[in-house]
Formats: C-alpha cells, structure tokens, sequence
C-alpha cells in the first residue's frame, strides 16, 4: 500500500465518516439531556429523502438542506412530545420512527417521481459541490505535505467542514457554557435541575431539537454530499452505528469523532478492495485470539458464553478451513463480504461491552415525573 | 458578588413566613386542610407530624413544587404568589431535600453554581462561586473541597452542599426536610451548629422531622401537623415529647419499647470471617464474625451504606459471599446452588427486608399475592401441581391482617394503596407466621408512623419472647438502643464493637459508627 492509498482511503473515510459523526453528536446532546434517541436512523433517512426530492425538483441544494434538516426536526419534536410531554417509553418512540421513515421515504418517492422509491439524480447546483481550498494546484507537488493538504484537507464539501467543527463546538458548549451545565444535569438528575428553578421540559425540548439539526445534516450530506439523490434504505443502519460510536466513545465530543472515524476507515477499507489477501497463519492467529478473547470476556454468565462461544467456534472452524485449503504458509483470501461486515461486527462488539464499562448519563431513559 | 441579601424589601416586625388557609387535595385525599402557620423571622421552627400528615406538602407548595388550592403566602409581611421553584428562590427561600437534589458526577462548585449561573459562560460563575464557598465555610463551618465529586462525599458533606446551594442564592429562609436521616450523632451535632450560626446570623430554619430529641434539641418553636391539619403551635419550652408524640398520633403513646430482659438460649446463626466483593470489585464486608443466640435481639447499628444492606443481603440469599455461616448448627450455601432465598427459607430463615417497596412487595401486586411470595410452592397455597389455591391464600391474608391490624384489612388491595406502616405489617405478617428460627429486619420503621412503630416493635418483641433469634439493621440509633438485647456497630465493612445497651450511650455508638474505636475516644 503507497502512501498515495493511504491518503485516498483516508480521504474517503473523512468522507464517510461525516453522516456517522453528525449522528452521533445529534445522538450525544439528545442522550446527554436524558433523551435515548434509537430513532437517529429514521430521522436521517426522511432527511435524505426529502432534501434529495427538494433538491431535485427545485435544483437547489441549499433549499434540500433546509428541507431536509426541517422535517428531521419535526421528527425530533414528535419524539419529544411522546416522551417528554406525554412521558412515554422512549425506544418505542424511537422505533416507531424509524418505521415511520423507511416505509413513508419509499411510498412517498414512489408516488412523486415514480422512480421505484428513488428520487432522481442530483445534478450541478442540486448537490453540495467539493470545496477547493487555496492554493491546493500549488502544493500538490510537495512530497507527503501536498497530497495530505489536497487529498486530505481539501477537497469535501461543505458538510464535511461542519460536521468536523461540531465537534469541538458540542465540546465546548457541553462544557463551558450555562446551557451545557443544564443540559448535563438534566440528563444525571432532572430533579436536581428542577428544583434549582429550571424547566426540565424546556432543557429537554432544546436537546431533541438538537439533536434534530444534526441528524437532519447527517440525512442531507448522504443523499445530496456523498451520494447523488436518495434511494431506498440509503442510511444502511448509519443511525444505530452511530448510537455504537456514542457509546464507544462514552458521551464524549472528542470521543465520538474517533469512534466514528475507526468506523468510517473500515468502510472505506470494505469500498476499496473487494477481498484481502494475507499469508493464512496471520489470520489463523487472528481469529484464534478472538475467539479467546470472547470465550475469556463472556466467563461470566452463561448465556454470554452460549452466543458468543458460538461465535468464538465459527471463527475457529473458519480458521480451521483456511489453514487445510492453504497450507500454514500460503495466502488466503478474506472475502469482501466479511471487510464489508466489519463496521457491524464492530458495533456488535462494542455493544457487547468490550470497551470498558461505558456508564450512560444516569437519568437517560426516563421520563421525568415531580416528587417531593 | 451580587447584591447582598436586601433585608430592607421586608418589614422585619412582620413573621418572616406567613401561611393562610392553605388547602390541598390530590384526588380523594385531603393532604392539607386549611392551614395557617406563622414562623418568626431569626427562628427555628419545627414541623412534626407522622408521615402523611402533609408536612412535605405543605412545605412543597412553600418551594413551588405544588400549587395550593386556596390560601395564601406572605413573605416577610408581605403577599407572595409562588408558582415555581424560581419563584420560591427569588423570595429567599431555600430548600433542602430529604433525598438530595444534587448531579451525582458534578462537582460541588458545578451544583452550587447550578441554576443560578451569571452568564452564557461557565468559568465567571465557578470563580465567584469557589470565593464565596471559601467565606461561607469560614462564617458558618460549612467546609467542603470545591472541586470534590458529589459522589465521593459523604452524605454529611453532601448536606452541606445543599445547604451551599441555598445560601449562594442568598436565601434567608431554610427548610430542611427530615435532615439527620442519614447523619451519624457526630454529623447531626454539626448541623445542628451550622443551623445555630445560620440563625444567629438572622436567617429563619424551618425543620422538619418526626426525631422528637431534634426538636427539643434545636428549635425554638414547633408545630404539629395531624392529618392534613394543623394541630397548633407551642413554644418548644413549654412541651416534652411525649406531650408532641401524643398531639401527633391523637391518643397516648409508648415511646419506650415495653419489654423483659432476654433469656438467650443456644446460638442459631453463627457467622465468622464473611467477606463480600461487590460487582465493581469494592469490598463491602472485610471479614465480619458474630453469633446471634436463641431469644435475644441483636442489633446492628451504623450508618447506612457500612456493609449491613450486603449482611442482610448474604443472610437473605441474594448475594454471594465466601467465609463460613452456620444455622442452628447446619453450613449454609454461600454461593452454590443452594445460595438463594428459598433454601434459606427451608433453613429457617425469614427476611423482612430493608427496601420493603422494592425488595419487600410487588407495588402494583395485590396484598393476598403478595402475601404468597416465598411462599407459593406451600401445600396449602396450591391446589395441585398445577393450580394455585387463591381462595386459600386470599382466606390465610385476611388472617394475617387481622392478626397484624393491617388497616384497611383487604386483600385484594394492591400494595401501593396501603400506608407505609400497613406495607411493612404485611411483610412482617408474611415472615413471622412462618414462625422461623431466624428473622432478619432490615428497617423495620423507616418511613412508618408512630403509632403502626410501636405495633411493629412489640411484635419483634414477641418473637423473641417465642425464643427466636432476631438480626435487626437499623439506621435509627434510638430503635436500636431501645429494641436490641445486644449491639453490633458496623462502620466500613467491619464490626467495630459489639456493646449492651445498658452499658452504653449514644455518645459512645456514636463514635464507633464513625470508626472512632470505643472506649480511647
């Protein structure tokens, strides 16, 4: 692999990156007030579909965007209202739109542009064009510097720049500022807040709000950035990824953005190459020490130990396979399906508590109801 | 800093808080009737009452946190709507929590500073914060780190960083609700102290407790609540407690638990070297070894969180343990097969736990089922394999209330719907007509009124007097003193004594519950 390579599968895990980063910065302030949102996914995918058909029909992308980002709002509010106002279960909320989204994108597409649930294609000014920076022709001949600054840095469009400086400003609003106090104590204890005088309800209608906005620019950077116009189920279980990356990286700004960059270098990884090729007894020692990590990591309960023993014994059959069909010492060939599946496999790992405990804001998920 | 505390905006002849006719009903249930009180402004002013007399209530619509639906407020002379929390903090008014209101993994400075920030930017508010915590700790013995984690504190700590909280909202009036619940007698004597600066700095402290000693103690007036009535307001120097237990409860009450010296026989439960390490890897029991015997109580005092939750725990059946527990001569499974509530059960061991609402009932279960628990593989409960007998166990229920005064006495009412008192009779009910040889009673009063106290105590009492060992937990120093034939004091996993109470004080347990060993101190 060449440097240039590198710099390319960088360049397009930025890229791929973005829509998960913006989820789960959206994920993080809803769930930091004490909001679980599952339906991130939902919400980026009427997103996507209605800024992709705003900006068919109008050839504006600017004009998809604000489509886009409103009806993920609205979106967001109508979970507020169900568990906020009305204090129900939040994951049924959340489930129901995503529902609600995937069935109504691909009805709704289909009866406007009758394109089998698509929208059509974005052309000129209907998607978000690659912003150049300065100088970028100048410097490319300059050996490692150039193409990092022109490859890497340069070159996304709009989107990407605001996903990344999200980042430090969620940070920075979390942590130094009044709202990020309160909406941080209103996510540990909601009575604390209350009784210092403060409307809960109107601190936690801010984080879905929140949340709303971001997830919306998720939505819109995948059907009018990183592809051309929406097709079914475009979002491809981004929203639940992303709600991994939050919990990897433990509610945390800074946190997110590495948990989401280490998921989008694995898409980008499973987009380049189709398979892998790498001497057997590497991979036969790979999956050996994963299967001993997930026999050592579920001693604890039974049940762990069934599910992931059994995983632990497809690894080592599959390691066993490959071991007779190439010899110790000959190359074998990782299926592309299996680089493709990583980012899942990942989630599921971390979701399986691999990472550490990971302590969720203490009064996410429930509703608050006034005690004495 | 911002302006000090205006004294001037007020009349000062005029009682610093003002109450009339104030009303307020959930539902069915009156919980205040047409109650007026008036607290002198520079005063301690008690509030007693047993739980469910309204007490929170009507200190809760003082803070906001309810509307009333009639009556009026006036604050220092003059009329006052307060509709929220904002409101109440605005008119000086501050408020300490029985359950504290504070962010668990905030710093001290981040809850103080909480709600009453100065601007959009954090590090301002902090700075002004962290000098005036530095004066207030020095003006009033108010001494906290600032930049401690709440959940590293201890509670005593943590009460102080509530009563922080209100001071740094300048507020001129305190209300503290049951607020040596979860004090050591050290910790309680402190506050105490601080309350008395607080005072004589002109600040107005109402308190509220059901502690008569408290009262006597530390206020300079007291008002009793009944019902959802106010009973009046005496002078503390003109009353004893059992004049205020009396205008409590309505009729004469013992406040002394009416018992003989114990005839202790055999021993049943012998512990020795028990040791527990929680999930997180902290040790709750660092090798703890006892013997309660035949016909005797023993009590285990200390503060709560010692280890004594993770004894009854192990005791019980729902934790593991390694070290070595006999019953009535026989080893018991500490974390094999047999290490569960129903093979302690078949040992003799009955368990009224110290959680009774969520370790003790089925909230929205009714009271028959409830009374089934533990017990449902019981012939006479079932009528086959199987069909369960629910007429049966709905006949033993109405029994069991009778014989327990379970009030009122009907089974198929859900366990949310009795009283504190009636909840905890239930389970008693449920343990001790399996007539075991062990009964473990984690507290068997918290929460529960005077009168269903003094039932509660003289059927434990009885047991005894069956020749039955007791395990009794309680935070309650004077429960202890006045129940148990022998006294452990637990402090930090540890037992760090064991004394009889009539050899001993409150002085004295005191100390031990804070760790400091006995006798030296």
């Amino acid at each position: 692999m060449d440097f240039l390579t590198l710099i390319q599968i960088l360049d397009s895990a930025v890229r791929l990156a973005t829509p998960l980063l913006l989820a789960c910065l959206a994920g993080l302030f809803s769930e930091r007030g004490g909001i679980f949102d599952i339906g991130l996914e939902g919400k980026m995918l009427a997103a996507a579909m209605l800024s992709a058909s705003v900006a068919a029909v109008t050839g504006n992308v600017w004009l998809g965007m604000f489509a886009g980002v409103g009806i993920s709002i609205l979106l967001a509010l109508l979970h507020g209202l169900a568990s906020i106002t009305f204090r129900g279960d939040q994951l049924i909320s959340g489930v129901a739109i995503n529902f609600l989204a995937a069935g109504l994108t691909v009805v709704i597409g289909q009866s406007w542009f009758g394109l089998g649930g698509r929208t059509p294609s974005l052309m000129g000014e209907g998607r978000f064009k690659s912003l150049e920076w300065p100088l970028t022709e100048t410097l490319e001949g300059i050996p490692i510097a150039g193409p990092l600054y022109s490859e890497l840095i340069s070159g996304h469009t709009f989107l990407v720049y605001v996903a990344l400086l999200a980042v430090p400003a969620s940070w920075f609003i979390l942590f130094r500022t009044r709202f990020g106090l309160r909406l941080r104590a209103v996510g540990e204890n909601p009575a604390a807040v209350d009784t210092a005088g403060i409307s809960v309800v109107r601190l936690r209608y801010a984080a879905v709000a929140i949340c709303g906005v971001l997830c919306g620019l998720a939505g819109v950077y995948l059907a009018t950035g990183l592809a051309a116009g929406f097709v079914k189920d475009m979002t491809a279980g981004r929203g639940f990824i992303a709600l991994a990356a939050l919990i990897f990286a433990k509610w945390r700004p800074w946190h997110a953005m590495g948990a989401c960059m280490l998921f989008g270098v694995l898409e980008a990884l499973s987009n380049r190459y189709q398979s892998i090729e790498a001497p057997t007894y590497i991979i036969v020692a790979i999956l050996i020490v994963m299967a001993a990590g997930l026999v050592w990591s579920s001693r604890k309960s039974l049940l762990d130990l069934a599910v992931l023993g059994g995983v632990a014994f497809l690894l080592v059959t599959v390691g066993t396979v490959s071991l007779f069909s190439s010899g110790l010492f000959g190359q074998t060939a990782i299926p592309g399906q299996f680089i493709q599946a990583l980012p899942y496999i990942l989630t599921v790992v971390i979701l399986a508590g691999f990472v550490g405990k990971a302590t969720p804001p203490r009064a996410g998920g429930e509703p608050y109801v006034k005690e004495r | 800093m911002q302006d000090a505390p205006q004294l001037g905006r007020q009349n000062t002849a005029a009682p610093a808080i003002e109450l009339r006719g104030i009303s307020k009903a959930f539902g069915p249930v009156q919980a205040n009737k047409d109650i007026s009180i008036s607290v002198e402004r520079g005063a301690i002013h008690g509030i007693v009452g047993e739980n469910g007399a309204g007490k929170s209530t009507l200190m809760s619509i003082l803070y906001g946190f309810y509307k009333a639906d009639a009556g009026e407020i006036f604050i220092g002379g003059e009329r006052t709507a307060i509709p929220d929390s904002q409101a109440a903090i605005s008119a000086g008014i501050g408020m300490v929590h029985q359950h504290f209101k504070l962010v668990e993994n905030f710093t001290v400075l981040e809850n103080v500073v909480l709600g009453a920030e100065d601007g959009a930017l954090l590090r301002p508010s902090l700075a002004k914060a962290r000098k005036l915590l530095t004066e207030l700790a020095k003006e009033y013995e108010l001494n906290v780190d600032p930049d401690a984690l709440i959940e590293n504190l201890s509670v005593g700590h943590q009460q102080r960083v509530e009563i922080l909280k209100a001071l740094y909202r300048h507020a001129d009036i305190l209300i503290l609700d049951e607020p040596t619940g979860v004090l050591t007698p050290a910790e309680a004597d402190h506050l105490f102290r601080i309350l008395r600066n607080l005072k004589n700095e002109g600040k107005t402290i109402i308190l509220i407790t059901h502690k008569l000693r408290e009262i006597m103690d530390v206020t300079d007036t007291v008002s009793v609540m009944r019902r959802g009535e106010m009973k009046g307001t005496i002078k503390t120097a003109d009353t004893s407690p059992e004049d205020l237990a009396e205008r409590m409860v309505g009729r004469k009450v013992l406040l002394q638990v009416d018992k003989t010296p114990a005839k202790p026989g055999k021993s049943v439960l012998e512990v020795k070297d028990l040791r527990v390490t929680d999930s997180k890897g902290v040790v709750r029991l660092k090798g703890i070894s006892f013997d309660v015997r035949a016909g005797e109580i023993l009590g285990i005092a200390g503060v709560s969180g010692n280890g004594q939750s993770e004894l009854l725990e192990v005791l019980g059946g729902f934790e593991t343990a390694t070290g070595d527990i006999h019953i009535n001569g026989h080893p018991i499974d500490l974390t094999g097969k047999f290490s569960d509530g129903q093979s302690r059960r078949a040992q003799g061991i009955a368990h009224v736990p110290e959680d009774r609402q969520r370790e003790g009932l089925i909230m929205d279960f009714m009271a028959w089922e409830n009374i089934a628990f533990g017990y449902h593989n019981d012939p006479a409960y079932n009528k086959n394999v199987l069909l369960m007998d629910n007429a049966a166990i709905r006949a033993d229920t109405e029994g069991k209330m009778e014989r327990f005064d379970v009030r009122p006495p009907n089974p198929r009412l859900q366990a949310k719907n009795f009283s504190g008192g009636n909840q905890q009779k239930i389970v008693l009910a449920r343990e001790i007509e399996r007539n075991p040889d062990l009964l473990l009673v984690g507290q068997p009063t918290r929460g529960v009124d005077i009168g269903a106290i003094e039932f509660i105590h003289q059927q434990i009492v009885a047991l005894r007097d069956q020749g039955k060992a007791i395990l009794l937990v309680s935070v309650e120093l004077e429960e202890i003193m006045s129940l148990s034939d022998r006294i452990a004091v637990m402090f930090d996993g540890q037992i760090m004594g064991e004394r009889l109470p009539g050899e001993t004080d409150e002085k004295e347990l005191g100390l031990l519950m804070a760790g400091m060993n006995g006798k030296a101190a």
